[in-house]
Formats: structure tokens, sequence, C-alpha cells
């Protein structure tokens, strides 16, 4: 069973030469961590900055500069700042090549629920639903069950959604599934999680097809 | 050049009344008008509609006006910092319109533009498009959504000068180049005000016709919601 640190890892392996990329709050934060070396990518943050970089050292925080999570970073020569406007520009004008993002649910046409739990927990969608109704290539970073062991991948959300038929690929704890015209079809599994362990944590059909091969996680 | 220049917060906020409708940029606590929120919780202004992509904390930023029962509705992006908020949302004593951050960007735009209304991608098939106007381009659904219309917006600048033209620092220019101009009025506080004929017009990032009242803030708290830091190795 992967870590978040591992899912981050794996995810890192989709981010290619010369892509802008915007990370969710969460585990694709961590994303930026494990880039592979030898490419060049730059992080967008929807509240205005492109080529984002790391958390600032101790004493060097400013309150002007912080990303989408509202925590205080630094930027990277070559770096822009924008207003909101030309952010969301950005995004629904496909200028940004991959989102990852984290979700409480996801169904097998690629719908995602990740912004409210009725009467439970209504935080507000802030920029996911213009991103997955935008993005053409996104990635969803999550746990495959919830605390109390139930899917979260399923033939249909029950949460109300962010975003309708737009996911493509969604990486677990468990395994690394597309989402296909079909329905999910499992592409990887995590080290040491059998076939059947992943069936069993799924609600949602799985299109399984010859061997099943592990994540490689460095 | 037109005089802009007000000399207290006070002078500045004259005319916002009971039941009006505010915009207020900042994303989180980051570039926010935090002088004239102070200002407003003084006043008492009551049942206002405010515009802003987040609610503030429980003790800064709209989190304060919050406190003191002074906001009708809230139409924001995301407001899951604010445990006064979350608790008056559900006993129903505050009202409030959960929308998009580029929808809520670009409706403050569209104000600012003269464009009435548009079409975006973002929430169909969700409950937020919900009796919406949708329509098909290119192979794919689109919602409609309308200008926002506003009696006052309150933004705050790093740089400002006497003619109403703003510089902004960082990611504290977030929404509020999209709400100058978007109001009947434009009210800009400061960190730094300066004489017409100072700036450079090449670096000037929001025009000045935008702005109709522009003052320096008396001080700046800028408190940091998330302080995250790395570790030296």
């Amino acid at each position: 069973m992967l870590t978040k640190e591992d899912i981050a890892k794996r995810i890192a392996q989709e981010v290619k030469d010369k892509y802008f990329v915007n990370l969710g709050i969460g585990i694709p934060t961590l994303v930026a961590n494990y880039i592979p070396k030898g490419i060049e990518v730059e992080f967008q943050s929807e509240n205005g900055v492109l080529g984002m970089g790391p958390f600032p050292f101790e004493g060097e925080e400013d309150a002007d500069l912080i990303n989408a999570g509202k925590q205080t970073i630094t930027t990277l020569e070559g770096a822009s700042f924008f207003d909101s406007a030309t952010s969301f520009g950005m995004i629904r004008g496909q200028h940004v090549d991959l989102t990852i993002l984290g979700a409480m649910e996801v169904s097998e046409n690629g719908d995602i629920a990740n912004w409210k739990i009725p009467e439970k927990m209504v935080k507000g969608m802030g920029g996911a639903m213009d991103l997955v109704a935008s993005a053409e290539n996104i990635i969803v970073a999550m746990m495959h069950v919830n605390k109390a062991g139930e899917s979260k991948i399923l033939k249909k959300c029950t949460l109300p959604l962010t975003g309708v038929g737009c996911v493509k690929k969604v990486v677990t704890e468990l395994a690394v599934l597309e989402v296909t015209p079909k329905g999910f079809k499992l592409l990887e599994r995590a080290p040491g999680v059998s076939v059947e362990h992943i069936i069993a944590s799924t609600e949602a059909d799985l299109i399984i097809e010859g061997e099943i091969p592990e994540m490689i996680i460095d | 050049m037109i005089y802009k220049k007000v000399n207290s917060v006070q002078e500045a906020l004259e005319g916002i009344e009971n039941g009006m409708t505010l915009m207020l940029g900042g994303f989180g606590l980051c570039g926010i008008p935090e002088n004239s929120i102070a200002e407003l919780v003084k006043k008492e202004t009551k049942n206002l509609t405010c515009i802003s992509n987040n609610a503030g904390v429980d003790d800064f930023g709209l989190g304060l006006l919050l406190q003191k029962h002074q906001i009708k509705k809230m139409i924001s992006s995301y407001v899951g910092e604010n445990a006064e908020f979350e608790r008056q949302m559900l006993t129903g004593e505050l009202e409030v319109e959960l929308i998009p951050q580029g929808t809520l960007a670009e409706r403050c735009r569209a104000a600012q533009t003269g464009i009435p209304a548009f079409f975006t991608p973002a929430s169909f098939g969700t409950e937020v498009a919900i009796g919406k106007e949708t329509r098909e381009f290119n192979g794919k659904m689109h919602v409609m959504e309308l200008a926002f219309k506003a009696d006052f917006a309150i933004v705050k600048a790093w740089k400002g000068d006497t003619a109403g033209n703003l510089i902004f620092k960082g990611t504290a220019r977030n929404f509020n180049p999209c709400m100058a101009g978007a109001a009947k009025i434009t009210i800009a506080e400061v960190e730094e005000l300066v004489e017409s004929g100072t700036l450079d017009p090449n670096q000037i990032h929001t025009p000045g016709i935008f702005v109709q009242r522009i003052f320096q803030g008396e001080k700046y708290e800028k408190r940091i919601e998330k302080r995250t830091v790395r570790k030296i190795n």
C-alpha cells in the first residue's frame, strides 16, 4: 500500500518536459518534491503566480506571497504574478497542461466530487470547478477507501459534483486507474497489493486486461 | 490629472450604507483592504452583501464583520477557514452563494468592462448551474453567468498615486485589479501613496480611471494565514 508521499511520487512520473502544472491542496502539493530530474516544469497557483518555488526559509516568509492553499511560498527565476481573472483565463484557455487535485469520490464516467458534504462540510469549491471543467489532462490523487473502509471509486458519485466526465487518471494507495469510455481500467497495482484486494476495495467495475504490473516507486 | 486622494478612511468610506453590496479584494488574508474593513466594523454598517473570494478568519479580515453580524449575504468561492461563518451559515443567519473562483473573478471583470454576461464551462452539470442558461459551444457545454452589480468596490494595493493609479505586490494582486472599476464607486487603500507623476506609467497595473477615491492605510498588519517554512537541510 502506498503512503501519501508514494502517491505523489507515482503521479510525478506523469509530469512531462515543458509542462505547466496546477497542483491542488493536500497530496498534490507533494508532487512538486518528486519531479523527474532533467525536465523543465512550471507550477501555476490559481491565486496568481507562475513559477512557484519551495516554501521559504524561516524568517523569509512574505505575507504578500502565498499559494492557493494560503501557505507562504517563494518564486523561482522567470516567475510572474497576475490577477485572478488572468489566472483563470490561463486555466479555461487550456494553457495549463496538467491539473492534479484531490477528491472525495470519483465515478467511472470521470465525474468528481470534492467540495461539499451536505449538512456536514461546506467549504466551497475554490478554483476546482474551473480547473476540472477546463483542463484536458486531470489526474486525481486520493485514498481508495474512506476511514470506514468504503470505496470512494464508484459507479456513480453520491456527493454533489465538482465536474462531470473530466477525470482521466486516478492514483490511490492501491492502484493506478485510467478512466476510459467503458469505465475504470486497472493499469497498475501498488507493490504487494493483489488485484483481488483492489477489486474488493472498488465499488465500480474494473476493466482488467492481462497481467497487471506493480507500480515502480523509487 | 484628476485628484482622487482623500484624507482618511472615514472620508473614503462615505456613502456606504446599510443594505449595500460591496466587493472586497483579497485572497485569504493576502491583499485584503484591512483598514477599510476595520472602519466598516466601527461604522457598524449592517445588512451588507459582500462579494469576496473568502470570508477571512474568525478574528481577521471579513471575519470581523461576521462576528458583529454586519453581513447578510456572502458571495465567495471558498470559506473553509472560518468557524463563525460555518455556524452562521448552518443556522441560516447568513445567506451564502458559493461560486467557482474563476467565475467570481470573471463576473467582476465583466462588471468592470461592460460585458453583461458570459459563458464558462465551470460548474456545468453541478448544482451551481441549476437554473442558469446553458449552451453548447465547440462541442462543449457552458453555463451563462452575469456581471456583478455592486455599490462599492474596496481594493488594496501596494503603491498608488493621487491620480488613482495602482501597483500591486506578489500574490496580493489577486482579485483587486478585477474589482477596481467593477462597482459604482471604487475605493483603493494603499500601503504607500505618492503624488501623481512619481510612479512610472509603464509599471501601472490598474489605471486611475477605475478608482474614485484613494488613501494611505494607517497601518498594515498583513497577517499570514498559514506560515509554512522549509528547514535548512
